[in-house]
């Protein structure tokens, strides 16, 4: 079974990319499942089983969404395999910039809607930069020079990534999309494996639920912002 | 290693000579000192990072070198050219074989695509934007260079070679025109924007009747100035040889202008439209029908007669909407085309008066 890890900010058109893939996996007869992982709550997994596959949702609650990402997708590959899956699409949301989902050696997608800025690969970080391919959403809607100059950014980022533009909508691009990661030889397994970008290290009193504010609630591992005399205006 | 120069000397240094160094490195370590070395920012991130992913500051340098050395190849590749572009036949929608050996286009040329709404014509340009090789429901070959699979192996940025225009399409950038273009421009550092972006404004007012500056935002230009603007930029700035045009038969500009301006740039054009006129301005024009490219029709010496007719009514049409946006009468049979911007000037200080 191959996974392939999708990660991108929300709204970017992850699940619609998804879906327009599983209809190309089904016309073909491949076995394709989903699974979902999103922070409180999620109606995709209901979507998703509209195509008559299997689809798991995984909700991170209180937990931060990267670490519960990881430490769930051993469980989850399993899952797929014992299905006997082709193919098993992992989307990932709500998880912060500072992470991502990608796992060596396994396809991973970073989706981004070309709507949002023109600044914005340059914003979104390690899902960007760790990913195999970024596929462009939204595309259609702008001018010829502001796709090329978002382009640009992407590989600014991440010099080495393939870019694909998919419309989410009409599909268009997502056969395009089917066929490199078909080519792709990356299928690994993920025991054992490591993600291509470590998580943040952060284990302080908020990670365990502390809401107040002021430093006598807080214990661990802090950073705190150098204010310094010259940010004082003197 | 790219990197090894700069060791030992302050990053800012590497900041300057590779800008996009500074955005690469701030995403992994805060750059709250750029006088220290490069030596010394990795080695001071070492307690943040998890010694179990081995990310160490070897593996660091090590990823940075990697990402200069991909930057310094992307920035040095040449932009791409087309000389040629084929197109093997595919099926249509009932499975029929498409009845032409081979169809070949070169620069400078426009090609029409004419048909029914749902007969085809944009799975045609989807075809050709994706360089399908047999693959897409139509099993259409699209040749470059004739080679196969020339579209697919160019997937980073400033390798395409496929540019779209549309009616769809809008600026969505909070810019002034003359910081748009410079944007664009940047994409092609050792080209320098020049005059090109004088001439590319001097071009896109030439296009719309209504004239924009500088100075003006691009969200706030008119329909047809945007497009203006568009064709201009495409024509001068971007990257790709080949164009695709969806429509843009209402788009309040000087058509055959903005065709001409294409193809001197030695542009193939593809336009799939439902407009005689755009459609007769090609050389060549393919017909759908059923998913397939059911004739090509070569613009005959009878339908060149034609396009005059119907480029003097557009004209006239053109005149007529000068005319009627300064107040002035549309009753009157003067309308040969040429007299009025004399006229219009006229009727234009009288109304200033």
């Amino acid at each position: 079974m191959r996974l392939i890890t999708f990660a991108g900010p929300p709204s970017s058109g992850k699940t619609s990319v998804i879906s327009k893939m599983i209809q190309i996996y089904l016309d073909h007869h491949i076995r394709v499942g989903v699974i979902k992982f999103d922070c409180l709550q999620s109606n995709d997994d209901k979507f998703f089983a509209h195509m008559n596959i299997p689809v798991l949702l995984g909700l991170s609650g209180q937990q931060c969404p990267d670490h519960y990402f990881v430490s769930n997708i051993e469980d989850v590959f399993n899952w797929g395999q014992e299905l006997g899956l082709d193919i098993l699409l992992s989307e990932s949301a709500g998880l912060c910039n500072r992470c991502a989902p990608h796992i060596r050696d396994i396809p991973a997608v970073c989706v981004i809607d070309q709507m949002s800025g023109i600044h914005t690969p340059k914003k979104i970080g390690p899902m960007l930069r760790f990913a195999d391919i970024v596929v462009i959403t939204k595309s259609d809607l702008v001018s010829q020079a502001e796709r090329e100059v978002f382009e640009m950014n992407v590989s600014y980022v991440n010099p080495r990534a393939d870019i694909l533009h998919v419309n989410g909508l009409t599909g268009q691009g997502a056969r395009e999309l089917v066929g490199v990661l078909e080519a792709s030889t990356d299928d690994a397994t993920v025991s054992g494996n490591r993600l291509r970008c470590s998580m943040p290290t952060a284990l302080c009193s908020y990670c365990m639920g502390e809401t107040n504010i002021g430093a006598s609630y807080q214990l661990g591992n802090l950073r705190k912002i150098k204010i310094r005399d010259k940010d004082m205006g003197g | 290693m790219i990197v090894d120069q700069y060791l030992h000397k302050p990053v800012k240094l590497l900041f300057v000579e590779h800008p996009y160094a500074e955005d690469w490195l701030g995403q992994i370590c805060i750059l709250d000192d750029v006088n220290c070395t490069l030596h010394e920012l990795v080695s001071r991130q070492k307690e943040s990072f998890d010694p179990l992913q081995n990310m160490n500051a070897r593996l660091l340098l090590e990823q940075l070198d990697d990402y200069l050395s991909a930057m310094k190849d992307l920035l040095k590749q040449p932009r791409e050219e087309v000389k040629t572009v084929a197109l093997l036949p595919g099926r249509d929608k009932d499975g029929r074989l498409e009845k032409f050996d081979s169809l070949v286009f070169y620069p400078g040329e426009i090609v029409a695509i004419v048909g029914p709404t749902g007969s085809g014509k944009s799975r045609l340009l989807e075809d050709i934007e994706c360089g399908a090789d047999g693959n897409t429901p139509s099993k259409r070959r699209v040749l470059i260079n004739d080679q196969q699979s020339y579209i697919r192996k160019k997937r980073r940025a400033r390798q395409k070679i496929v540019a779209q225009l549309s009616q769809n399409m809008n600026f969505v950038v909070d810019l002034g025109v003359g910081d748009f273009l410079n944007m664009h421009a940047r994409c092609w550092p050792s080209e320098g924007s020049g005059n090109k972006i004088a001439r590319i404004l001097e071009l896109a007012n030439s296009l719309s009747g209504e004239k924009f500056a500088l100075e003006d935002n691009v969200a706030q230009l008119s329909g047809g100035q945007s497009r203006a603007l568009m064709i201009a930029d495409c024509a001068l700035l971007s990257t790709a040889p080949i164009v695709l045009i969806d429509e843009i038969e209402n788009a309040g500009i000087n058509r055959r202008r903005a065709l001409d301006l294409l193809t001197s740039e030695d542009k193939i054009v593809f336009l799939a439209t439902h407009d005689p006129l755009l459609a007769l301005l090609a050389q060549k024009r393919l017909v759908i029908k059923n998913g397939g490219i059911h004739r090509v029709v070569l613009r005959s010496k009878g339908e060149e007669e034609t396009l005059k007719k119907l480029e003097f009514m557009d004209r006239q049409l053109l005149e007529m909407r000068a005319r009627m946006r300064i107040g002035g009468a549309l009753d009157d049979c003067k309308l040969s085309t040429g007299i009025i911007d004399s006229e219009c000037a006229a009727l234009k200080r009288n109304t200033a008066e």
